[in-house]
């Protein structure tokens, strides 16, 4: 499709650009910024100089925020298997709705997405809905069991763009090795879920004063921490890329920076309901703020939003886990982890734009420059000529209500259900194609 | 927290709620010595012991508290459910409720689980103790129990001793005695507390001597001998050694101090038999005994409708 997205404020970090601007896309490439001069408006179509022989749709988006496509790379989509849950239909819808142009995918579906033909269907069912780019992130391992490497050139084949066994750790230290070096010369990612089992089995939230008051058995931060120092190391022996999932605590940070001062490949990634909310969340036993790793203590996301402004944290992910109802409204001992976010996480981080806390340009840097780079998307994450035309269009001064009814999501299980957030995307176009409305 | 969905914790119930409470247990008791041991409060209501996790005293004390009032008590246990059929909690409860149940007593292994089933139900609930969280009738009759012998329990020094972190009735000790001014110290080996317990209003010390000095009470909990290997503490005599109660360790505190235990003992492991059995200190069958006064007076405060417990 041919467009010209005129009168808004172009953020692209990769080009170090904030400026008001009119963006020409054309043949579903992003062909560059065009100046005022060089086109006219008729209606809701544009000639272009240079351009004669097309007309371009017009979007005016004036007082909005014309970003390239926002990247999600750590979202469940639960299909297949757990269809009741998600789906790659309403999972991308979701995310599109979110202002996501690109998703990554767990493998932790049923069956566990080890083999190239669920990767290949994952990515085929979602180019068929067109609402987002869907990128599996395959197992690291066979079932997702930490003891055999799966086919990874296979899966890479097929369009997994990194490994991991998200949902669980990389079992064992010995295995983790195994899998940094077997991907090193395939230049991917192992994407791994800092965990030690053996601190944070027996409990349900994290340990502290909040645990104590509810009766209910503590997750020490160290369960986190000490699996962060342990990839930390195998990273800086090996030299292969390690991305961190959803870090949460302090001493993890503080480990994450000492990590790329001594310049060890790895990058880490934060939720909005981490540097959003703390334990008191829980409170009254809400299983909707149940989620693993566990929110923490207010230090903690304290450290976390420090740490997104001075740029340890590379990336905003949603680790968006969408549950069936009887799966949250159940006893706390038993209810699942996880929070459906990927349709609250732009809202939330741009609290963090309007506190003051990080600029515009870090924001989209968080959202899509730094997600694509860490997961190879080409041409993606930017708005540099000849880029992938994905396009988000956020208007950051619309206030709204969070409401879990109105999710196209699945999965309802949100603590944000009634929080008033200011800002949100309404418009996204996804390799040239258009959804949402301008206007809304 | 009362009225109108039973009694589900002490951390719900103000100073006031607790006093009158256990002055009503109070009041109670008298009923429990004569020969006729009921009067007509609750008749044509009934009452369900829901235990989702066995018990033998707790149950038995509920079902005497009621049958004295005269309700009519029906008992579910786990063994005879549908939970094992795959059933939820909420769907075992809701069933048993579209009985007409007045009023249910539950027990559960799962934390907050009061707090969930008070959301769909609207049938009244006490908590005969959710998991590590709280047994509310628990530490009422162990301030009814101290109350009974001291008159007072504002100032006193009280030790609960053992496993606080796995302790539903740690808990609910802290919320009601902290509320009556008690000065709790929490006595413990440290992988079993943390120090966030001290967020509850207790002192934490893990030496005996600073622990027992000068103790007007002592509440000495039982520990789960499932416990052992672990890793939470090495051996049943080690425990005992260090962390139990002996006649020695009993001498630092107060020629008067009462020593309490919410059963079953252990013998010879958190309380020596000497201690167990010694008249003029352990208050054990006392607590029993008050336990019946208070699930009476929970009972009644919860679906009595105000018409009287005695039998006029």
């Amino acid at each position: 499709m041919d467009i010209l997205i005129i009168n808004g404020l172009l953020i692209d970090p990769s080009q170090n650009m904030e400026q008001q601007g009119d963006l020409l896309i054309e043949d579903n490439t992003i062909s560059g910024i065009v100046d005022q001069k060089s086109y006219s408006v008729n209606g809701d179509r544009a000639r272009v100089k240079g351009h004669e022989s097309k007309e371009f749709i017009v979007i005016d988006a004036k007082g909005r925020w014309v970003v390239p496509g926002l990247i999600d790379i750590h979202t469940h989509m639960r299909d297949p298997g757990y269809e009741y849950k998600e789906d790659i239909e309403t999972g991308t819808k979701a995310a599109m709705a979110g202002g996501f142009t690109s998703i990554c995918a767990m493998p932790n579906t049923k069956p566990i997405n080890d083999n190239k033909s669920i990767t290949q269907y994952m990515i085929s069912k979602a180019k068929s809905f067109g609402h987002v780019h869907l990128f599996p992130i395959a197992a690291v391992s066979k079932g997702s069991e930490g003891s055999e490497l799966s086919e990874i050139y296979d899966l890479v084949d097929a369009g997994a763009v990194a490994v991991s066994d998200d949902g669980m750790p990389v079992l064992s230290a010995g295995f983790l090795r195994k899998a940094l070096l077997y991907v090193k010369p395939i230049g991917i990612p192992v994407v791994d879920h800092p965990e030690e089992l053996s601190l944070s089995k027996s409990g349900y939230m994290n340990e502290g004063i909040a645990s104590v008051k509810l009766g209910l058995n503590g997750i020490p931060q160290t369960a986190e921490s000490i699996a962060v120092a342990r990839d930390i190391m195998l990273a800086g022996e090996t030299g292969s890329k390690l991305h961190l999932a959803h870090i949460s605590t302090t001493f993890s940070i503080e480990l994450v920076r000492w990590a790329k001062k001594m310049g060890i490949p790895v990058t880490c990634e934060a939720t909005p309901h981490h540097f959003s909310l703390t334990d008191d969340a829980v409170d009254g036993y809400n299983t909707n703020a149940k989620v693993n790793p566990p929110l923490r203590s207010e230090q903690d996301r304290k450290a976390l939003i420090e740490a997104i402004a001075d740029g340890t944290v590379d990336c905003i992910v949603t680790d968006h886990a969408p549950h069936g109802y009887d799966e949250k409204e159940i006893e706390f001992d038993k209810a699942l982890n996880g929070i459906s976010g990927i349709e609250t996480s732009l809202g939330l981080s741009l609290k963090l734009v309007h506190n003051g806390i990080i600029g515009k340009k870090r924001l989209i840097q968080l959202m899509s420059q730094r997600p694509a780079q860490i997961m190879n998307l080409k041409n993606k994450g930017t708005f540099k000529a000849g880029s992938d035309a994905d396009v988000t269009i956020i208007d950051p001064g619309k206030t709204w209500t969070v409401d879990k009814t109105r999710f196209v999501s699945k999965g309802r299980n949100t603590p944000f259900h009634g929080m008033e957030l200011k800002g949100r995307a309404i418009m996204t176009i996804t390799g040239g194609t258009l959804h949402g409305n301008i206007s809304s | 927290m009362r009225s109108e969905k039973g009694i589900i914790g002490l951390k719900y119930l103000d100073k006031k709620d607790i006093e009158q409470l256990v002055e009503t247990a109070f009041s109670m008791r008298e009923i429990s010595l004569r020969s006729v041991k009921k009067v007509p409060a609750l008749r044509g209501k009934t009452v369900v012991n829901l235990f989702f996790e066995s018990s033998t005293r707790t149950k038995t004390s509920f079902e005497i508290a009621a049958k004295r009032l005269s309700a009519d008590v029906v008992n579910f246990s786990y063994s005879s459910s549908s939970i094992s059929k795959g059933e939820t909690t909420i769907d075992t409860a809701k069933n048993i409720e579209s009985m007409n149940p007045a009023l249910f007593i539950i027990r559960h292994a799962s934390s907050g689980v009061m707090e969930l089933l008070a959301k769909h139900l609207h049938t009244p609930i006490i908590s005969a103790g959710d998991g590590t969280n709280e047994h509310p009738t628990q530490g009422l009759l162990d301030i009814m129990t101290i109350l009974d012998e001291k008159k007072r329990i504002d100032g006193l020094k009280v030790v609960v001793a053992g496993d606080i972190y796995h302790s539903r009735v740690a808990r609910s000790d802290i919320y009601g005695m902290g509320k009556l001014g008690a000065k709790v110290c929490f006595f413990s080996p440290p992988t079993l507390i943390t120090d966030d317990f001290a967020s509850l209003g207790a002192t934490i010390t893990y030496d005996a001597t600073e622990a027992f000095t000068d103790a007007d009470v002592i509440i000495m909990l039982r520990i789960q001998l499932e416990r052992q290997g672990t890793g939470l503490f090495p051996s049943a005599r080690e425990y005992s050694r260090i962390f139990g109660l002996n006649e020695q360790k009993l001498k630092r505190a107060k020629p008067d101090v009462i020593v309490m235990h919410p059963g079953p003992v252990n013998r010879g492991l958190e309380l020596s038999s000497s201690v167990a059995d010694n008249g003029a200190h352990s208050r054990i069958m006392k607590q029993v005994e008050n336990g019946v006064s208070v699930r009476m007076s929970a009972i009644y405060h919860t679906i009595g409708e105000g018409h009287g417990y005695t039998d006029n």
